[in-house]
């Protein structure tokens, strides 16, 4: 810091402390007061409501039991979870590929343009639509599987059917490999020239230069953003229950039938998978703020 | 340099493919919906309904008063921020990804729950609506301002805003929004898109809204949700194109609530 950096950030300190004071809250309080009311507080409640009997309101660990000791619940965590990491692999996967193709793989610009803007649309395209473009193209007499029928190849009478892991799994690429091309696409962009340059020079293989300079790279970055595209996953819901009408028991699925008040539902275990979720996602969001960070210490 | 090529173009080929498959798809279906030939009248159904009018003019709605809200919120906060209170930054960024970590299904029912009873019964008014999408754009919202914000010298700005006499409200007002004009548009622009998708929220609150509606749809028709499918995601794409056009590729994004 120079001596005039010094002087210009102490300049402001010389007037009352108070007005300071004042003002500085004055213009960060709306965000505190209006993030408590409607993200902290509504959300605190879940765990709260998680350790409460739902119709008694006493305090209790029965939901947390509840949870713990049913297959069918637990089962609910491991095919959200096992659908959210081979999403997040196989977009993460390919997804990379894609930006380091209209990075690195010497395509004209506006093809890398072009793939940036349609990643915007696409990563948000989800839901209603995005289950209808599926069902219009690989549901029985969708047009893909129409084509392969009349090549006589139908994969309904192999196994395939869309509406369910397979098919989900297929319909949420969609929205996580344009992910990844939007979060990788600056690590890639600040990858040098000189580094592939400076290995080549001193007689590396093209394996080596991936093996020893790119990846260890591009590693935590790489890590990063599949923890990210994992969490996308995991929290969907939309999507999963315009495909298969909640047919498949993805832990967001059975929280919505659990918290809807049906007759079976109960909303205490509702609460107690909720909070399981938050801690999940919590444990991802940690890990990958971590990995962030050591990211950008390479990548400037 | 050849071969790296070809791989290269094989790649895109097969992106393109995948990309593309579903659309087409959902055209051509969309295309079918009078016997025996292709024609845009599923199209004209739509646009003809007074239902699909009300329900994505209610969802515009929701959209403007959520951009307007975050705008009204997260500009002072990111501004101040850098100006005067650097130690905020730490919680509030914290806080702004929190959305990221609580599934939307889950977030819903918490305010659901919360604002259904006495004395918070509030549950029923449209900005309680407005205030959870404001919430759940903020993530896109607040880091669209706060790299623009980064961007530009805010302390040079202010200085001599103040020098010439300016008050507060004309600093952020007519030099500092108009300087970071391009992140609050792309900010804005994901949120529309984010509101106009989303499905969850106005369902449980009981509001009209566009995703909702199409969910109905496709119930009860066949052709006229394809026609949707198609119209909301040229929406959504003429959206991000003016983010791309104005902004030149610089809006963060960051994961979404599907």
């Amino acid at each position: 810091m120079t001596v005039s950096d010094a002087v210009k950030r102490d300049a402001p300190q010389a007037r009352p402390a108070r007005t300071k004071v004042s003002w500085a809250w004055l213009g960060v309080l709306p965000f505190f007061i209006f993030t408590f009311l409607f993200l902290i507080y509504p959300s605190s409640t879940i765990v709260i409501r998680s350790f409460q009997d739902s119709v008694t309101k006493a305090f209790t660990f029965e939901n947390i039991n509840k949870l713990l000791h049913s297959q069918y619940l637990i089962q609910s965590y491991w095919i959200s979870i096992k659908l959210s990491l081979i999403t997040a692999l196989g977009g993460g996967f390919f997804g990379f590929l894609l930006a380091y193709a209209a990075i690195r793989g010497g395509l004209p610009k506006s093809m890398y343009a072009a793939l940036m803007t349609f990643s915007g649309v696409a990563s948000n395209f989800a839901g209603v639509p995005l289950a209808f473009a599926f069902i219009a193209l690989l549901s029985p007499t969708g047009l893909l599987i129409g084509w392969m029928r009349a090549l006589g190849y139908n994969p309904y009478f192999h196994g395939f059917t869309l509406y369910t892991f397979t098919g989900l799994a297929i319909v949420y690429m969609y929205f996580q490999f344009p992910l990844m091309v939007l979060v990788i696409a600056p690590a890639i962009e600040g990858m040098r020239r000189e580094w592939l340059e400076a290995s080549e020079n001193l007689g590396a293989s093209s394996f080596q230069y991936w093996r020893y300079v790119a990846l260890p790279i591009l590693g935590p970055a790489l890590l990063g953003t599949m923890i990210l595209l994992f969490g996308n996953a995991f929290g969907a819901y939309a999507t999963a229950q315009a495909l298969t009408g909640g047919q498949i028991n993805l832990v967001t699925i059975v929280i919505g039938s659990e918290l809807r008040g049906d007759v079976l539902g109960n909303a205490g275990v509702g609460y107690a998978l909720s909070l399981g979720m938050v801690v999940i996602m919590a444990l991802a969001i940690v890990g990958y703020t971590a990995l962030q960070r050591r990211t950008e210490r390479w990548l400037r | 340099m050849k071969r790296g090529k070809f791989w290269a173009w094989f790649i895109m080929f097969l992106g393109i493919l995948y990309f593309f498959l579903p659309l087409v798809a959902t055209f051509i279906f969309s295309l079918k919906a009078r016997l025996g030939e292709l024609s845009f009248q599923a199209y004209f159904n739509i646009f003809k309904s007074p239902q699909f009018l009300y329900n994505f003019g209610a969802s515009v709605v929701w959209a403007t008063f959520t951009i307007i809200v975050g705008i009204l919120i997260f500009v002072p906060t990111a501004f101040v921020i850098r100006l005067r209170v650097p130690k905020a930054r730490s919680p509030v960024e914290f806080i702004t990804l929190l959305p990221f970590v609580i599934p939307p299904i889950v977030y819903v029912f918490g305010l659901v729950r919360t604002y259904s009873q006495p004395p918070l019964l509030i549950v029923d008014n449209p900005a309680l609506l407005v205030a959870a999408y404001t919430i759940l754009s903020m993530p896109y919202m607040y880091r669209s301002v706060d790299t623009g914000i980064r961007a530009i010298d805010v302390r040079t700005l202010t200085e001599a805003a103040q020098s010439l006499g300016a008050s507060w409200p004309t600093i952020i007002l007519r030099v500092i929004l108009p300087n970071i004009r391009t992140a609050i548009l792309s900010g804005a622009f994901l949120s529309f898109a984010i509101v106009i998708g989303e499905l969850i929220l106005a369902g449980y609150l009981v509001k009209p809204a566009f995703a909702p509606y199409m969910a109905y749809v496709m119930q009860q028709k066949a052709f006229e949700p394809a026609a949707m499918a198609i119209v909301s995601f040229a929406l959504t794409w003429i959206a991000m194109g003016i983010i791309q056009l104005i902004g030149r590729g610089r809006g963060v994004q960051v994961g979404a609530g599907h």
